[in-house]
Formats: C-alpha cells, structure tokens, sequence
C-alpha cells in the first residue's frame, strides 16, 4: 500500500526535481554528431550517447520541437549532466544553455573547425570529470510527491483495456491524491473516446485545449490519409491481437487514467508541467517518439502496458512493461517486469494489480533496472512535424 | 475457469482471455463490472484476444464494448461467432 509516508531513493538535483537514474549524457544536437558523441561515450565508461537522425534544415514549430526535446532530455532529472556535441557552436550553445538552467553540469562543443578528433578528446576529457564527479552523487530519501510518472501502452490487444492499462489507471488514481506529477496522451488513441477524457478535465478552461489539441491531430488525419487509418489505427499488431476498431482501442487506452483522477492540464509535445497532477500531453501514439517526448517533458519513471508485448525501452527513462496476456506473459517474459494476467482469470482484483505495480516501480526507482534497460533498449526518437528546407 | 471477460453487462461482445477455444465448447464468461458469470457456446474456434459475439447480431447494428459504441457490423454474427475485422468496421474515417 502506497500513502503520503512511503518514499523512495532518488537524486535530488540542483534544481530541487528528483531523479530514479544517474546518467551523464553526450547529446548530439544533429545527425552529423552522432559519430563524435558515440566516440566519448566509447572513451568514457558509464557515460551514454543518445544517437538520433534529425538536427539539420528543420525550421518554425518543427526546429522549435527538435530544441525543446533535446534540451528537456537533458534537463530530465535522470540525467546528471550533459557533454553536448553539434557540428555548428552556436546551436551546441543553445542547447547547453537551455539545459544550464537546471543548475546541472553541462559543457558543449561544436566540431566545425576543429575536426572529429579534436571534438572527441576535448569532450572526452569533461566527460570524463562529470561521469566520476556523478559516481559520487548519493541517493536520498524522498516522498512520492516528487515523482513524476507518465504512461503509455504499446502493441496494444483486447487484454490491455481488459487488465494492464486498469491497472495503470489504479496506480494513478493512487499516485494522484498523494501529489505525484502525471502523464499520458497519443492523441489520435483517444479517438472514440474523446468525450470521456473531455468529461474528465477539471474546467472549462483545460477542456477546451485539450479538445483543441484532439481537433488539431484528427486534421493532420484527415489531410495526409489516403483511404483511411485502417492500416495503422488499430495496427496490425492490434489486430492479430484481436482488436478491431480505433474506439475499441480508445475505450481501452483511455483506462490508464484509471476512474477519479482529473485531468488539471494540457501541454504541447515536450513541455514542461507546471504542478502536480495528471496532464494530457499532445503527442504521437508511437511508442518511442511518446516515450521520448515524456523523457523531455521531465517525467522520470514511466508505465507501459502491452498486449502483444511491444519491447521498447529509452535511454532516459526507465520503461515497466505490464501484460494482462498470459500467453505474451509466456513467450516474452524476458521483457515484462510485471505479469497481471491473473487478473483476467479473476485471482486478484484490480486493487492488488494496481499495489503490485507499484511496488515494482518504488522498486524501480531506488534503482532496479527494468527488463528494458538490462536487455539494453535505448529508444531515443525525435518527432517530426514535417518536411525539413 | 474464464473463458472470456466483458466490462458491461450492456455489451454486445466479450474478449476471449484463454488460448485454444474451440467451436462447440461451453464458454463461462465473467461481467467485470459486475462480477458475476455467463454461460455461452462457441460457433467457432477463437484465438486469445479475439472477440466473440454475446448475441445475434444483424449487418449494420452498433457494436457495443465498454459499455460504448466501437462501430457497426458489416455482417450478420452468430453468439458465440469471432466478431473481428471481417464483420466489424469503424463508423470513423
């Protein structure tokens, strides 16, 4: 049982966010840095680089999106401090002074006139003070008001609106009285159920954004579709799953937010909330880009149920993968860190399901690895707006 | 054993929880939201996952799950028949 006396063991950071890992990122601002950034990570040992394939030519909302999720995943608590590498100084300067805000050690460097060689040694050499200056960085006990948890489903079937995601809406509607920050959204998943998520925000204010925010996804839909979403809304996956229709899929996906927590706000694609609460964040329903964006809104632990068993995990944020399905609870248990199929044969409740999980994430937090993190899934995916110049 | 779960007693499909049923089985079937058990004859085999249905359903009836509308049927289906994409189709897009 979860109350407002259980705590965890986390890294209080300068700016007083609490984080569940350590990590000294070597953020690549751009796909060209990429090389450079995995070079210092191979240099330094317990360092990690975050390789990704966007950086150059993007412009407006788009480049406005590609900053903010790199400076949020620096700034994430997770993440001790930062080496940045970008091939122009100037934009690694951007970057590094949006992660300084933080208080947290960061450094950039742009390899533009000095070379990849050059690039590597000097950033090594930080590197290399921030990950031993880290490894010195001790755990202190803190209470369940300072963690921020979002959620997201993947490779979704009928048992994940029947067991896992009820049993992440139960651990929610636990989290949320006791002042925790939390998360959910994949926009286009809510289609169906929109009506019920706008039911459940606390004013007309948040209501009315958050039907914005659905409004604006569903003409993206309807502007690039060719017939329909039929070929990925349900997915493939979902449908072998047994799946059927995309308000299937809402109904089922709308169950993480479990049955008494009011959604108090809405925020864009990798913003930041500003209280404690549960918010809607726009964004992708693919896994690693909604993982990613909840990485650079600053949550800290993240929940996952899968149906069919998704096996994505992401450098910053440790991903607890829930199945209700025995058989994927079966054939790929090395990726669930919780089994609720009992649930669907009725030998535990929701109530139990919902504590279990819980556990398994205080667990996680005072830092048990995922099945995730050990099979080494670092799924670090930027969101595109649209075409690069 | 549960051999298949719905949330509502309004619904007018359930989720097949066990792998392997087979057409003819005698299903027992549990109301989540209500906690009490049905009982219901399979027309066919169904995987994990998959859907079946709870009555006779005529081609163009709403499809109810959770209580909601989650589309229309395309088909007429049986109780007891898999009711999936190739009877049941989103009223969207």
């Amino acid at each position: 049982m979860i109350t407002s006396k259980t705590t965890f063991q986390g890294y209080r950071r300068e700016n007083g966010r609490v984080g569940v890992r350590n990590h000294v990122l070597i953020l690549p601002v751009d796909d060209l840095s990429n090389a450079a950034a995995e070079a210092v990570a191979n240099n330094i040992k317990g360092t990690l680089a975050i390789p990704h394939p966007y950086g150059r030519l993007q412009f407006g909302a788009d480049l406005d999106l590609h900053f903010r999720t790199l400076i949020g995943a620096g700034s994430n608590p997770n993440v001790a401090a930062v080496v940045v590498i970008c091939i122009e100084e100037s934009w690694a300067k951007k970057v590094v002074d949006g992660i300084a805000k933080t208080g947290k050690p960061v450094t950039g460097f742009g390899i533009e006139l000095h070379g990849d060689h050059d690039t590597v040694m000097r950033a090594s050499k930080v590197a290399k003070e921030y990950v031993q200056w880290a490894s010195e960085l001790k755990r202190v006990e803190c209470p369940v008001s300072d963690l921020w948890v979002s959620c997201k489903c993947g490779e979704s079937d009928t048992t994940s609106g029947c067991g896992s995601n009820p049993t992440v809406g139960n651990a929610f509607d636990k989290l949320e009285p006791l002042g925790a920050t939390l998360c959910f959204g994949e926009t286009t998943e809510i289609t169906g159920g929109e009506q019920i998520v706008a039911d459940r925000c606390a004013n007309g204010e948040v209501r009315e954004r958050f039907m914005m925010m659905f409004n604006r996804y569903q003409e993206v839909v309807e502007r690039h579709k060719t017939s329909d979403l039929v070929d990925s809304q349900p997915t493939k996956g979902n449908i072998a799953g047994g799946l059927t229709t995309i308000e299937e899929k809402a109904l089922g996906n709308i169950q993480k937010i479990g049955k008494k927590c009011k959604v108090i706000g809405v925020i864009d694609k990798a913003e930041v909330p500003t209280r404690p609460g549960l918010w809607f964040m726009d964004s992708s329903s693919a896994a690693a880009e909604m993982v990613t964006l909840c990485a650079a809104s600053g949550y800290a632990v993240h929940l996952f149920p899968t149906g069919q068993g998704n096996v994505i995990g992401n450098p910053i944020l440790p991903v607890i993968k829930l199945t209700a399905n025995p058989r994927t609870a079966r054939t790929m248990s090395e990726h669930i860190d919780l089994d609720v199929s009992g649930l669907l044969q009725r030998q535990k409740n929701l109530d139990q399901a919902g504590d279990e999980l819980l556990e398994v994430m205080l667990r996680t937090c005072n830092g048990r690895l995922t099945a995730a993190e050990a099979l080494g899934h670092r799924e670090f995916v930027l969101t595109r707006l649209y075409e690069s110049a | 054993m549960i051999h298949f779960v719905l949330h509502d007693p309004k619904d007018t499909v359930a989720v097949v929880v066990v792998e392997g049923v087979k057409a003819g089985q005698d299903l027992t079937g549990w109301i989540m939201d209500e906690d009490r058990t049905i009982q219901l004859k399979s027309q066919q085999d169904i995987p994990i996952g998959h859907k079946l249905a709870l009555k006779d359903i005529k081609g163009g009836e709403t499809i109810i799950k959770y209580g909601h509308d989650i589309g229309k049927a395309i088909a007429d289906i049986k109780a007891g028949a898999h009711a999936h994409v190739h009877n049941i189709k989103t009223k969207r897009w």
